[in-house]
This record gives C-alpha cells, structure tokens and sequence, in this order.
C-alpha cells in the first residue's frame, strides 16, 4: 500500500527518531509512506479566529499537493494523508474541516491561490499513523511482526492533547482514549494506566516559561512512577521535548528526581520489530533509554 | 574561410552592443520626436509622461528626465538595482519587474523601489557554527512564514522563494542554496512579504553555510588558492596594470570565450 505521507518540520530536524522508526516499521507492515514531493509548513498552530484566512493558506496548500500527487500518478486513487506530529495532524486536519463545513471560505481561499495552484477540491481526508494502525493495518498484524517482545516493559501511555482535542477532529474517546494502550499490548508490553495521559504537557509555553513546563512535567512524571511505569511512551514531538527534554530543568528545580525515559510510539515499535539501531535512533532522546531496555528485554 | 569560435562570438558582441545603442538613442541623445511612431502614456510616481512605445521602464525613466545615481546597474537584468512595482491599466494586481528588463505599456503606475530597506546582520560562521539555531538567531521573523507564496509571485527571477524559506524552516539548506543560486537580491520578494522576512539576506548566509559546512572542500579551489599565494599570477597582473585603457578594452574584446 502508498499512502501519501506529510512529516513536517519537526520531524526533520529535532524528531528524526520518530520519523525513521515510523517509516521503517510501516515498512514492515507492508506500507509505503511516500513523502510529499514539495510541502510546506502545517500552519503551526490551528487559527482560531474565523476570518484569519492567511493563515489557512499553509495547511490548505499541503492538501493541495497530496491532489498533485493522485494527478501525477504518485500515488494511486489514495485521497488521504497520513501524518505523524501530532501538532500538523490536529492543524491540518482542522483547517481541512475549516473549509470544508464552509464553501466560501474555501472558494476564498482558492482564489487567493489561483495564481499558482490548482483549486482545492476538498476531497483530502487528513488521518494520523496511529489511525492507520489501528483501521487499515490492524494490531494483530503488528502482533504478528514482533520478532523481540517488550514483554518486561511497563510502559505508561501519554496522549497530551493534539490527538484528542478539540472533539471533533480527536481519533480516540477524547476522555479515555486507548489506541496507544492497544499497540503496546500488541507489543507485548504491560500498559500502565495513569491519570494525567491526557494532562497539558505545557506546550509552547516551554520557549520562554520553562520553569513553569518543568513543573508540569515533574507532575506527570512523578504519577508515571507512582503508578510503577519505568518509561513512557508519547505521539507528539512537543510533549516528548516537554517531558522528556525539560527533564534537565525538572532535576534543577527538584535535585531528588530521578530520570525517567520517555519514548516515541514508533520507536518502541521498530524496536519489537527489531529492526536495528538505526531506526530507534536513541541518541537523539534526551534521557537515555539504553539502561533500561538492557535490563528489561535484551 | 569559415569564421572562428572567437571571431564569431566577438561579432555578435558588437552587433548586440550596437542594438543597445541604438534603442537607447531616444534616451541618451535625444532624437526627433517627429521620428518616434508610436507613444504610449505611463505615470511615474501618479504623474503622466508621453514616451516611445518600445522603451524599458527604466529607459521611459530616463526619456521622462529621470537621472539615476542610485537605482540603474547593469541594465542587463543581473545586477537587480532597478526593482519596480507597477500596475497595468484597469487591473488591481500591483506587479514587480526589473526596470530594465520590463518594456512600457499604455496606461501602466509605475515606481521605482531601489532598495528594500533591511539591517544588514554581521555574524560569524566560523564561531557560530551553521545550524538552524544560528540562522533563527539572526532571522527570527522567517518562523513567521505562512506560505502565502507572494514572494515567490514578486520575483523577477522566477525563483520557487517560498519553497526555499520552507526548506530553510526544515532545515534543508542544500535546497535553499541552491535554490535560490540566481537571486540578485533586489529585495521585492521581502517588500511584498507579510511576514517581514529577509529573503536575499538570509538567502546569502544559508548559501555560505551551505558552501561552508554542505559541501565537501573543493581540490581546484584549494590548489588554486596556493598558486595565488606563491605568486604564479604576479608577472600577469603587473603586466595589466601597466596597459592603457584601449589596450586593455582590446585584450577584454579578444578574450577567448568557452561555449559549451
């Protein structure tokens, strides 16, 4: 299967371990994700305002191109995009919904494109890689392609927000949602439930308000240990530089903490897959995970 | 005989000087209006001139009484001293265009715009380092890119320039370098910009980044460089100095031209 695929800028700079384990595993899942041939920024953060329609032109452009990619035969008679940060799924696929629920301010839009683009027809359906886990792969087959289960590995799930919020656009019950906790187990590892899965990480109040993250962070944390967990896993970029990162300035602030690995989904999946260092690239996590996998599975 | 290489590309020189020349008469010396058939009407800054139908903005500039110290280069479309916006009679778009390469048209608002006013940022690449962090540090606003592709509709080179910031924001600096190669930074692209970035600033350090840290050392360049410093080119270029300026135009026009 190809399926159009669109990363985002994060995961070519600070998240490029969720980016190689995702592709890799889809891979072995029998699943090509083809990057879109040009792309642009997501638009960052959705815009709230109604009539702010600049800032729809970003996402509504990269919908544009995975049109592109069905006319110039990339891809064949496929009309989703996958994405992986949770940030581009939850704009882009709230801008889609924009312009969609209101023709005119897609007719809007694709005049101010017209000089350059294609109109958008508003076909594009946006999904996140955890949707197609889930719909179109299965976790049984997941199950099946697990050479190295993390059957020792208690691992607590944390959605944050991007996934499941606002309602409309979440790919889970936004209240208890269980896809993470699905995979995992289709992982063979032992889900630890907690309390704060869907707590704010703090978001980008971490450029100039670290202290404050810190302490959001060191919460959550802290209800991880408490619940037994010996790491956790995340889909988002942002949560993972939050809670996993900010760990430096947890440990200043609270000299008693101690150090907690935070994963991507993805990776703890390439590694069931054991499909080799390359494609978990730990190195780039900020709390070294190695310690506790060698206790734990190797 | 047939015509060598050399003789020919010589030729085609003079002949291509000679049609500047004459397209500029009406300009440089003044000529019988009674000689000029056609006419056209533009408004310099909202103010009506008669000029000939077949001259370049910035020859209508000139026609009209207009002396440019700044604003007028090459006059070859290289330089990118001369940018312009204008409109087209009956139509909202406002355009961009190199004066020099832009020919009139009945009815067209036009107005210089020299130069796109932007500090100039000093940096240090061999204390700093090229990574993104470094060009977000001198250009914070390109964060504030929101693929509106205006830039890209304002370049006179045609250059894909929205595709390049958005390389940039990823980090792609080899798309970015090369991408935007033939920018000759006239600065409309960052006039129109929304977001107030600096493209043909930007462009110019992620280009040295990329020629610094991106690409592996050059072997000629470095040989080159040697030979510069033990002297090879001495004897040559004391020679040069010592021609007359006639001398030196002869040399120029003989100078042998390799055409692939």
């Amino acid at each position: 299967m190809k399926i159009p695929y669109y990363p985002g800028c994060t995961l070519k700079t600070s998240a490029k371990n969720l980016e190689v384990s995702a592709l890799e595993s889809a891979k072995v899942l029998g699943v090509e994700l083809v990057e879109l041939p040009r792309w642009n920024c997501c638009g960052a953060v959705f815009s709230m305002a109604t009539d702010d329609l600049i800032h729809q032109l970003a996402p509504i452009r990269n919908l544009i191109r995975v049109q592109e990619m069905n006319e110039k035969g990339i891809v064949e008679n496929e009309n989703r995009v996958v994405v992986l940060c949770s940030m581009c799924f939850n704009t882009l696929k709230r801008s889609n919904m924009f312009v969609k629920e209101d023709k005119e301010r897609l007719e809007k839009i694709n005049n101010f494109l017209s000089d350059t683009e294609e109109p958008y027809q508003g076909n594009i359906e946006v999904i996140h890689f955890l949707e197609l886990l889930k719909n179109d792969i299965g976790f049984d087959r997941v199950a099946e392609k697990v050479k190295k289960p993390l059957k020792n590995l208690k691992i607590a799930p944390y959605y944050g927000c991007l996934l499941l919020r606002p309602e409309e656009i979440a790919i889970d019950n936004p209240q208890s949602p269980k896809v993470l906790e699905n995979l995992l187990e289709a992982l063979g590892a032992t889900v630890v439930d907690t309390q704060f899965k869907t707590r704010c990480c703090g978001s980008y109040q971490t450029v100039n308000r670290k202290e404050l993250v810190a302490e959001l962070a060191y919460d959550i944390l802290n209800q991880v240990k408490i619940s037994g967990a010996d790491c956790v896993v995340t889909s988002c970029p942002l949560c993972m530089f939050n809670l996993d990162t900010r760990q430096e300035e947890v440990k200043k602030a609270h000299p008693e903490f101690k150090t907690i690995p935070v994963f991507y989904f993805t990776q703890l999946m390439a590694l069931a897959f054991d499909l080799g260092e390359s494609f978990y690239r730990f190195d780039l996590n900020y709390v070294n995970p190695k310690p506790l996998l060698s206790e734990k599975i190797f | 005989m047939e015509k060598t290489l050399e003789e020919k590309t010589s030729e085609r020189f003079l002949d291509i000087m000679e049609r500047i020349k004459e397209s500029n008469k009406s300009v440089t010396t003044g000529i019988d209006e009674k000689e000029i058939k056609h006419w056209v009407t533009i408004y310099i800054m909202g103010k009506a001139y008669k000029v000939p139908a077949d001259l370049t903005l910035m020859q209508a500039m000139e026609f009209a009484g207009y002396r440019f110290i700044r604003g007028a280069g090459c006059r070859a479309g290289f330089c990118g001293a001369c940018a312009t916006i204008y409109r087209k009679k009956g139509e909202y778009k406002l355009r961009t265009a190199l004066a020099c390469q832009t020919r009139v048209e009945d009815g067209m608002y036009l107005v210089q715009i020299p130069f796109a006013p932007a500090e100039k940022p000093v940096y240090n690449l061999d204390k700093e380092g090229g990574g993104l962090d470094v060009v977000f540090k001198h250009f914070p606003e390109v964060a504030r890119c929101v693929s509106c592709n205006t830039c890209t509709k304002a370049c006179p080179q045609t250059l894909e320039v929205m595709d390049c910031i958005q390389a940039i924001l990823r980090g792609d600096f080899k798309f970015a370098a090369e991408n935007s190669f033939d920018c000759i930074q006239c600065g409309l692209c960052s006039i129109r910009c929304p977001a107030e970035i600096i493209h043909y600033h930007l462009f110019q350090m992620v280009r040295r980044i990329h020629g610094k840290f991106g690409v592996p050392p050059e072997p000629n360049l470095e040989k080159r460089i040697k030979e510069i410093e033990e002297g090879k080119f001495n004897e040559e270029f004391e020679k040069l100095l010592k021609l007359s300026p006639e001398e030196l135009k002869e040399i120029y026009r003989k100078r042998e031209i390799k055409l692939d």
